[in-house]
């Protein structure tokens, strides 16, 4: 396989005592979407944040096209950035509610590329505001005209202006109707096609991530537990936590314990963050929980060719229906 | 039997200056004792001013006409104290935004056993322990400790279970759920449904459920309401309406629903075009621009409401 676009090791965010990413390893190809679902508190932000060096990580590595961006100077890390952008949950709040639409997209530009004269400026302006599917003359309006799936594809247009190497996109259509989400999906689909860039898709939305990524990365409370294509993550999952999250999502038609069978929620997890260091940090909500669970970490270890889990009994064929009482 | 709630030609519509706008346009529905209905639109389409209009909470500026029935009685143009007699306690109300429902600067059991205090005369002792208890059905760990917490203290699925707890206090005949779990985690979500429908089986309420999305109203809702426009546009038995959805507009927000089986699609579903926004002009059928079925009589002649009471559609060409 060619060389990863993105390669991340031992990654590790710290707020005052709490782990907020704890060792977190993984890769990131050119063109691939990659899929990072969790409920919220799980440190999908966080992760994402600081492969942009917009959180400060306590160590590990980031390593862009081979290059360390935790290493790399204020300046030098600035110039990566026309490499790196993101598009965030909420799109009105991610837009200054004082600039006109051009000039939020032009931003990036003036920055970049700022040998570029006026007129080409707005004319890469327009390019991209027709690209996502917008009118070319909405440049000179406010972001507070427009609905929340248009301010998303403004944000989306802000963001590719430059056609970056990856795009973290954080829960980027959890905000707008179920009508809407399909649209900002397939731009984004159809943009990564365009510009072969490689895509971090964050959502707790397990049937949004299946239709758009190549591969699924599962985390828990700072860790991922299971990393696998999309193919298999969903046909097959293995953590019993990967399992339960695929067993909260409603479906139509309805099936009956749905609810039943999932699990507590995060919110009410309630390992101690000490409990945390020493053993699986999914061991309180885990069903198949074992003395071993509380004692050893599991490590993240290949169980078929790309299909990582962090679980001590994986190799253990699980019975499902047995998950919940 | 008296419906529990009956809502019949409601309008409603706000002054605003490019005239006036119309969020609900003649629309009528009944909720049946013990029933649970499912609300379904996009945002915009009025579902949450309708049940607004019924707790009595538009906004001063808003313009009402028709009727809204509690139990047989009028509840427009009612007055304050009339309904403030069922309001919180026999029909009660819980909102999308867990951290904004609830008064930052109160303990979370001085707004539970004001509920009961206030409602049906309980001494604060006595309201205290029904709270105490209350948060404990709705799975609140440690319940006395929480009684003394702020809401600040708590996380977004601990507050929305506090405001579930608070709407079931005095046992009301009627619950409206406004898109309860949109803002939380599929996990969190899940128990909240699942709390909503323990609660609806002991004490036999009837149900509001509106959301954006089929697929949470799919596993609780004995019938289904789609809101276009202001306007009402089915209504159908559940299974029905999910299996053989009739208007256009319900099988185009069927098919947006993502799902975690059947094949990967290459390209997600999508449903052309933007909801109308307020102050649009409307086509004689609302849903004409985007409806993949549109024929000219659409756009001149609005489609009525054809069927009974139990399964309606306004469409002149509806799905068969």
């Amino acid at each position: 396989m060619n060389d990863p676009l993105l390669k991340v090791r031992n990654l590790r965010v710290e707020f005052g005592r709490q782990s907020a990413v704890r060792d977190v390893n993984f890769d990131l190809f050119a063109a691939e979407t990659v899929g990072l679902v969790g409920e919220s508190g799980a440190g999908k932000s966080t992760l994402a944040r600081a492969l942009l060096r917009l959180t400060q990580p306590a160590h590990g590595s980031v390593e862009l096209s081979g290059l360390d961006l935790l290493k790399s100077s204020r300046v030098a890390m600035r110039e990566q950035r026309r490499n790196l952008q993101m598009v965030f949950q909420d799109p009105l709040a991610s837009l200054n509610p004082r600039m006109m639409v051009g000039d939020a997209i032009a931003e990036p530009l003036l920055i970049f590329e700022p040998g570029l004269s006026a007129v080409a400026r707005r004319g890469k302006v327009a390019a991209i505001l027709q690209r996502v599917g917008l009118s070319a003359d909405i440049a000179g309006r406010y972001p507070h005209e427009f609905s929340g799936g248009q301010c998303q594809r403004i944000g989306i247009a802000r963001a590719t202006v430059l056609r970056p190497k990856l795009l973290v996109c954080d829960e980027p259509v959890s905000s707008l109707d179920v009508s809407i989400q399909g649209q900002i999906i397939n731009l984004l689909l159809d943009l990564q096609v365009d510009m072969g860039m490689a895509m971090l898709f964050i959502s707790h939305n397990l049937a949004v991530v299946r239709h758009l990524s190549h591969r699924v990365m599962v985390m828990y409370l700072g860790k991922l537990v299971e990393i696998a294509s999309c193919e298999v993550l969903f046909a097959a999952p293995v953590h019993p936590y990967t399992r339960a999250l695929l067993s909260a999502v409603p479906r139509i038609p309805p099936v009956a314990d749905v609810a039943a069978a999932a699990p507590a929620p995060l919110a009410e997890a309630s390992l101690a963050a000490a409990a945390l260091a020493h053993g699986c940090a999914f061991r309180d909500r885990c069903p198949y929980a074992l003395p071993l669970c509380a004692s050893s970490v599991p490590p993240l270890s290949e169980i078929a060719a790309g299909h990582w889990v962090a679980c001590h009994r994986s190799h253990e064929t699980l019975n499902p229906l047995s998950l919940g009482p | 039997m008296v419906p529990t709630l009956s809502v019949d030609e409601l309008s409603i519509r706000f002054a605003h200056r490019s005239g006036m706008l119309e969020a609900v346009a003649g629309a009528s529905l009944h909720i049946e004792p013990q029933e649970c209905v499912g609300v379904v639109g996009e945002s915009g389409s009025g579902k949450t001013q309708l049940f607004l209009a019924a707790m009595g909470l538009l906004s001063g500026r808003a313009q009402v006409s028709g009727s809204i029935r509690f139990e047989g009685k009028e509840l427009l143009g009612a007055t304050a104290a009339a309904i403030n007699r069922v309001r919180g306690s026999k029909l009660t109300m819980i909102f999308q935004d867990p951290m904004t429902s609830l008064t930052p600067h109160l303990r979370i059991g001085t707004q539970l056993a004001e509920v009961l205090v206030c409602h049906c005369g309980l001494s604060w002792r006595e309201a205290r322990g029904a709270a105490g208890r209350m948060l404990d059905r709705v799975r609140i760990s440690d319940p006395k400790r929480r009684l003394n917490q702020y809401p600040y203290e708590m996380s977004g699925g601990m507050r929305q279970r506090v405001m579930l707890a608070m709407s079931l206090l005095c046992k009301p005949d009627l619950l409206i759920a406004d898109e309860p779990t949109t803002a939380l985690d599929v996990t969190l979500q899940a128990q909240i449904m699942e709390l909503l429908r323990s609660a609806r089986g002991e004490t036999g309420m009837a149900l509001v459920l509106i959301s954006h999305d089929l697929g949470v109203i799919a596993g609780l809702a004995d019938r289904i309401l789609v809101m276009y426009a202001g306007r009402i546009v089915e209504n159908a038995a559940a299974d029905e309406l999910l299996r053989r959805p009739r208007h256009p507009y319900t099988a185009e927000l069927l098919k947006c629903v993502p799902s975690l089986s059947g094949p990967r699609l290459a390209r997600m579903p999508t449903l052309a075009g933007q909801p109308p926004q307020p102050g649009e002009v409307l086509q004689a059928c609302p849903f004409a621009p985007r409806c993949p079925r549109v024929a000219d009589r659409c756009r001149v002649e609005r489609p009525p409401l054809t069927g009974d009471s139990n399964a309606y559609v306004a469409c002149h060409f509806p799905l068969s």
